[in-house]
């Protein structure tokens, strides 16, 4: 939890661990005690190759959550509506539409024969995604689809959390991060301190919102909805460090059926935000899918950001004093 | 380095998400956020000239200095609190103490130097409680520095690409321009021969502002862009010509006309005002287009790549 500081801690503060760089108990750093004493770290693997579109998970979480409509836009550029995650999209399936074309200098693997037959759900498409990597094609053309439902990371080191000036945002027992609506003031600091673009101010509400984890469910030993609801567990719910394990599984399963393109993202505790509390397994590159290639938390940066504060005001207070020195008109 | 199209950036091939922004465009509103950046500036430097003056005997700057101060933070503090989702929690501000975020140390400097300089000021009106009055001042002027420098700091510990990567410069860009819209504002308002003060601080304060504003064009790459194309660039190239006429005419004939130092004085204000504006703008322009995320990232992960290849190879 976020408690008054002091300023003797403020070299201890900027150090590596405390606010970029690999952190393993990152509850223990918020206060929870040691590892017996706390929950372990729960967090999301999405492994977006089986995601098929359905959006159970966004209906899921705006039930449960209650969280209000947001326009009812027909964005034209593909069957995301959605568009983005923000103060009233917690969770956002992407869906990428990938004519072969477009895809020849990346060709799409062939189908792995051995694999389940997928489930038709009537989606509009050219035909059913038949592999493992998404691509479908039929007579001369095809088109690769890419489906994967975003999420806020639950980053181990939260830019959104360490800029709130209230505290409104606190990490949990859980690890995860969320927003005290009582408390948030809406001054909008998280909204661009997030790597991702997750956090946003709802507009006529005026506070920021973002997904809790379903902070509520957790703590009655319920998983969160949209993990529920998702019909192929694309979304995987569970202790972080077994999460990472059954990631690390599925990659090498995917891998040896000669889907090359499959990575994991966001899975490294040693990444620019620490790794990510909900991770991720993509069938291409990051930012095709709208996430950065290569986020790192600002504040690994605060320390020289603070020192050049510090030289910039010294100067100041030099121009104050050589403006009073010399001729007196 | 010549500026323009020959010191651009080559365009450059990325992937994203149809094109939408990755980042989300920051919720400050304009004017209230560029706005309190300047004021800031102008109150925290004007605490410096206010102190200055005191110390030196020159009634009329101090007067001119402390009034400038105290309307700053307080103009500073209501755009600041207009800017908020909810106005009403602005005491949220203080619950409690955080050196991570900017915002919360800004707060804990911006509330008692408002106090101080307050004070200071009604003392100085009214020649009430002078010896209080001085005291407040000097804590003031001691708060004022950081006042206009840990902007620098609010818009620097983001994503935003444009704003990080400048973290190095922009503190020197804030404090320079706090320096030259407080030397500007009391060169208009105060007669000459007690002007020669922020006379030399406007002009002292536009030399280091160009400077760290110059070194983020040359030293960070495509981040720089934003701050040399559109709105943004526009902005920019008005505050600097601004700042280069405004020095020659102080510097030719600031001391001798009382007309030129005010006009000279309102192009300084009007400078700093462009700067804050543009560089807010240009924050933004970088997080509403992927490229500026993308494109360096992309670079470090394939130069990533390419040490460990090295290695294993
Ligand atoms: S993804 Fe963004 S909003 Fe979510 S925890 Fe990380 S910084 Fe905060
Ligand atoms: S908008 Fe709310 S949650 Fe976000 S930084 Fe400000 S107070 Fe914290
Ligand atoms: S964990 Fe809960 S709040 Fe977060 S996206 Fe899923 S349903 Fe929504």
């Amino acid at each position: 939890m976020s408690s008054p500081l002091g300023m003797s801690l403020l070299s201890d503060l900027f150090s590596e661990g405390r606010l970029w760089g690999r952190l393993d108990d990152v509850q223990h750093d918020a206060g929870y005690g040691t590892s017996e004493e706390h929950p372990p770290r729960m967090g999301f693997f999405t492994d977006t190759s089986v995601c098929i579109g359905c959006k159970a998970c966004e209906v899921a979480c705006k039930e449960w959550n209650e969280v209000p409509d947001d326009g009812y836009l027909l964005t034209g550029m593909s069957y995301d509506n959605t568009q983005e995650l923000g103060a009233s999209t917690w969770r956002h399936v992407a869906f990428v539409e990938q004519p072969f074309e477009t895809v020849a200098a990346r060709p799409p693997q062939e189908p792995p024969v051995d694999v389940a037959p997928a489930v038709d759900l009537g989606m509009p498409s050219l035909g059913v995604p038949a592999g493992e990597d998404q691509a479908t094609s039929s007579g001369e053309s095809g088109v690769r689809w890419l489906m994967s439902s975003d999420v806020c990371k639950h980053c181990t080191h939260a830019a959104c959390l360490d800029v709130c000036p209230t505290g409104a945002l606190f990490r949990t027992e859980f690890g995860t991060v969320v927003v005290q609506p009582d408390v948030c003031n809406g001054c909008g600091y998280c909204v661009p301190a997030c790597p991702y673009g997750v956090i946003d101010v709802r507009k006529g509400d005026g506070r920021a919102f973002k997904c809790t984890l379903c902070y509520d469910r957790l703590k009655e030993g319920q998983q969160p909805a949209c993990a529920q609801a998702c019909p192929t567990e694309s979304i995987q719910f569970g202790e972080l460090d077994e999460l990472r394990e059954r990631a690390d599984r599925r990659l090498a399963e995917l891998h040896d059926k000669g889907v090359d393109v499959a990575r994991l993202y966001g899975r490294d505790p040693e990444d620019g935000v620490g790794g990510d509390g909900a991770f991720f397994l993509l069938l291409d590159e990051p930012e095709v899918y709208g996430l950065p290639p290569d986020p790192v938390v600002t504040t690994r940066d605060l320390g020289t950001i603070w020192k050049h504060v510090g030289a910039g005001a010294a100067t100041l207070v030099g121009l104050g004093v050589v403006s009073f020195l010399g001729r007196r008109r | 380095m010549p500026r323009g199209e020959a010191s651009m950036v080559p365009e450059v091939e990325f992937e994203s998400y149809y094109g939408r922004p990755i980042l989300k465009e920051p919720t400050w509103k304009t004017p209230d956020v560029p706005l309190y950046l300047f004021l800031g500036g102008l109150a925290g430097a004007s605490s410096l000239l206010a102190e200055g003056a005191a110390l030196t005997g020159r009634p009329d700057l101090e007067r001119v200095a402390r009034l400038a101060a105290a309307g700053g933070a307080a103009a500073g503090t209501v755009a600041l609190v207009h800017d908020l989702g909810r106005p009403e929690r602005f005491l949220n501000m203080l619950r409690v103490l955080k050196p991570t975020s900017p915002l919360s140390v800004g707060s804990f400097i911006l509330a008692p130097f408002s106090g101080l300089a307050g004070a200071a000021a009604a003392s100085d009106l009214t020649g009430r409680l002078p010896r209080l009055g001085r005291l407040a001042g000097a804590g003031a002027a001691a708060l004022g520095p950081p006042l206009a420098t840990y902007t620098a700091a609010l818009l620097a510990n983001t994503a935003v690409p444009a704003w990080h990567e400048a973290h190095r410069e922009l503190p020197f860009v804030f404090g320079g321009s706090g320096a030259q819209a407080a030397g500007g504002l009391a060169m208009m308002l105060v007669p000459l021969d007690q002007a020669a003060p922020a006379r030399r601080m406007a002009l002292a304060g536009a030399a280091v502002e160009i400077a760290a504003a110059e070194s983020i064009l040359l030293r960070r790459g495509l981040a720089a862009e934003p701050y040399r194309i559109g709105m943004p660039g526009r902005l920019m190239t008005m505050a600097r010509n601004c700042t280069a006429v405004a020095s020659a005419a102080t510097a030719l004939a600031g001391r001798r006309s009382r007309l030129v130092s005010v006009l000279a004085g309102a192009t300084y204000v009007t400078a700093s005002l462009a700067t804050r504006f543009g560089i807010f703008e240009a924050g933004r322009a970088s997080a509403r287009d992927p490229k500026y995320v993308v494109v360096p990232q992309r670079e470090r992960v394939r130069a990533r790549q390419g040490a460990s290849a090295k290695m294993t190879g």
